[in-house]
């Protein structure tokens, strides 16, 4: 079975991979390497695994000004997550995705989540996303 | 999830802006900015009438190629803005390990921000210039640290603008106006109390670097509100506290009970309305994260850097005394990240001579994690900051000691790790 999330599209988009997620905030200035789409920052649980290509569940993001800045060169470099879900309203992310837009064209889906839903994706999973903000964790009950 | 639809007001001149009449350049700023303000549901656009960029820092193509279009389509600043760190030391770079195809892109990125009328003062402490903000003044700032002293040491008002966001700002002179612009959102959400912490160890400087370290922690990207310090910090402290806080957290407001301009007293720091909930700070809880600054095990060290954010006027001048009649130890190279402004004035005050004397460096325009400036020999690095200490280890892949300004001086001298750790057990 499937399990249908109805997220909001802080910035529309579609998008299908696997889910990596956390329910730790991440800096991507010093947290992501935009060169191959690994997660560095050795205190967060994700270090060591690569988002690119993927579905990236964080709560939000923290830290760093220049998260923006990576996540965009990431997309520049095609080594960004192919969406990312996150719990909170987050300017750094949405942002990155509308820059990435203007200047590339290129959609990366931003989803918002209520803290509980977050709580049902998993590592590991299948998930399609949808340009008005639906998650779909396909296998699910 | 409910959907909420904005409804965004816009002013003629927003109109203007966003219709290119201001120009393309103009047009494509405030594109950005409306499509965020949809986003954060904003209600209206407002003025700002100062910014701080931080986009001008160069990480890659991407952000190069922002600023070029930006500066190519005409766009000029509409408000006084600086700039925060670059990513190279426009005139010293040579010295260090910067690869020349870096310096040639970082340079152009300088540029297109200096063809945008943004002043170069290439710092992340603009609040120790002249041009700092003053109180309730409503500004957008890019730069974690920066943010979190303004909004919270001065009082001026700013959200936490990301890396492109701000340019838009400084270009519209409009924001959308949410968040810590607004006073409701400016009130405490956590009560941190500190109990039994030995007045001691609030007078050391890495008191202040670790509070912050496990504020940030704590609060995660609420707003928290310190209570029971009984020293008055000085305004560097108050930097190291903000710039670990908004490293290992989001914190872009903290309140100080009695020492932050909004937070006269308990009640003014919640603005009546009481704390969500309260952690009590204690020794053993600051022992374990002054711990956790320190990832290194070795005893020896190959660097000891300082000044992140950069170094004050008022820092080289506490540092000038321990360097006297000293000298670093051959095999440990020892640097100080500042800016052009307090270079220039320690210069003046007699206060690089004894740092050249021990050996030391100063680079300004940048620091260690803005430009690849270090030799891939420095693996094991120590530092009196918390916010060097959080990001070294994943961005140089180094390992780092935190320790205070005598340790760091200490062990230059000596080659060995040497830290006070007394001061930690109570």
């Amino acid at each position: 079975m499937d399990r249908l999330i109805r997220g909001k599209a802080l910035v529309a988009g579609a998008a299908t991979g696997e889910a990596l997620i956390s329910d730790q905030p991440l800096s991507f200035w010093g947290g992501y390497d935009h060169r191959n789409g690994f997660i560095i920052d050795r205190r967060h649980p994700l270090n060591g695994e690569s988002a690119c290509g993927r579905i990236l569940g964080i709560p939000y993001t923290r830290g760093s000004s220049t998260t923006t800045g990576v996540l965009v060169e990431s997309v520049k470099a095609g080594t960004a997550p192919a969406a990312v879900v996150c719990n909170r309203t987050d300017a750094f992310l949405s942002l990155a995705a509308i820059v990435a837009d203007e200047m590339y064209g290129v959609r990366i889906p931003i989803v918002l989540t209520t803290p509980e839903d977050f709580e049902a994706l998993k590592s590991g999973q299948q998930v399609e996303i949808r340009p008005d903000g639906t998650i779909l964790i396909k296998g699910e009950t | 999830m409910k959907e909420t639809r904005a409804r965004l007001r816009l002013s003629d001149r927003d109109r203007d802006l966003l219709d290119g009449r201001c120009g393309p350049g103009a047009r494509m700023a405030m594109t950005i900015l409306v499509r965020m303000a949809e986003i954060q549901e904003a209600e209206e656009m407002m003025d700002i009438t100062q910014a701080h960029v931080d986009s001008a820092i160069y990480i890659g193509e991407a952000g190069l190629e922002f600023a070029e279009r930006l500066a190519g389509l005409g766009a000029k600043v509409s408000v006084p803005t600086t700039l925060n760190v670059s990513g190279l030391d426009e005139h010293h770079w040579r010295d260090w390990n910067v690869p020349a195809d870096w310096a040639e892109k970082a340079h152009r990125q300088m540029i297109a921000y200096q063809t945008m009328g943004c002043q170069p003062t290439w710092t992340c402490a603009p609040y120790q210039t002249e041009t700092a903000p003053r109180f309730g003044q409503q500004i957008a700032w890019g730069e974690s640290n920066a943010i979190v002293f303004a909004n919270s040491v001065i009082g001026a008002r700013t959200e936490r603008y990301p890396d492109f966001m701000d340019i838009c700002a400084a270009i519209t002179g409009r924001v959308p106006a949410v968040g810590l612009h607004l006073t409701k959102n400016r009130a405490g959400q956590v009560l941190m109390r500190l109990v039994d912490v030995p007045r001691r160890l609030q007078e050391d400087d890495s008191f202040y670097a670790t509070l912050g370290h496990l504020m940030g922690q704590i609060a995660e990207d609420r707003i928290p509100v310190l209570e029971g310090l009984k020293v008055t910090p000085s305004e560097d402290r108050l930097k190291a506290l903000g710039a670990a806080a908004s490293s290992s957290g989001t914190v872009a407001l903290f309140h100080i009970v009695g020492t932050t301009p909004e937070a006269p007293t308990l009640e003014a720091a919640f603005q009546g309305r009481g704390p969500q909930s309260t952690v009590d700070i204690t020794l053993s809880r600051l022992r374990g994260a002054w711990q956790t600054l320190t990832t290194a095990r070795e005893e020896r060290l190959d660097m000891v850097v300082l000044g992140s954010p950069h170094f004050s006027f008022a820092e080289f001048a506490r540092l000038a005394p321990l360097l006297e009649g000293r000298h670093r130890h051959p095999d440990v190279k020892f640097l100080v990240t500042s800016s052009r402004t307090m270079k220039g004035l320690a210069e003046r005050g007699g206060l690089l001579e004894p740092l050249e004397r021990f050996g030391g460096q100063v680079t300004v325009d940048t620091c260690i994690l803005a430009t690849p400036m270090l030799p891939p020999s420095v693996k094991i690095l120590m530092t009196n900051s918390a916010k060097y200490a959080y990001y070294a280890p994943g961005m140089l892949g180094t390992r780092v000691i935190f320790g205070s300004l005598a340790d760091c001086v200490q062990s230059a001298v000596t080659g060995r790790v040497i830290r006070d750790e007394s001061l930690w057990t109570g």
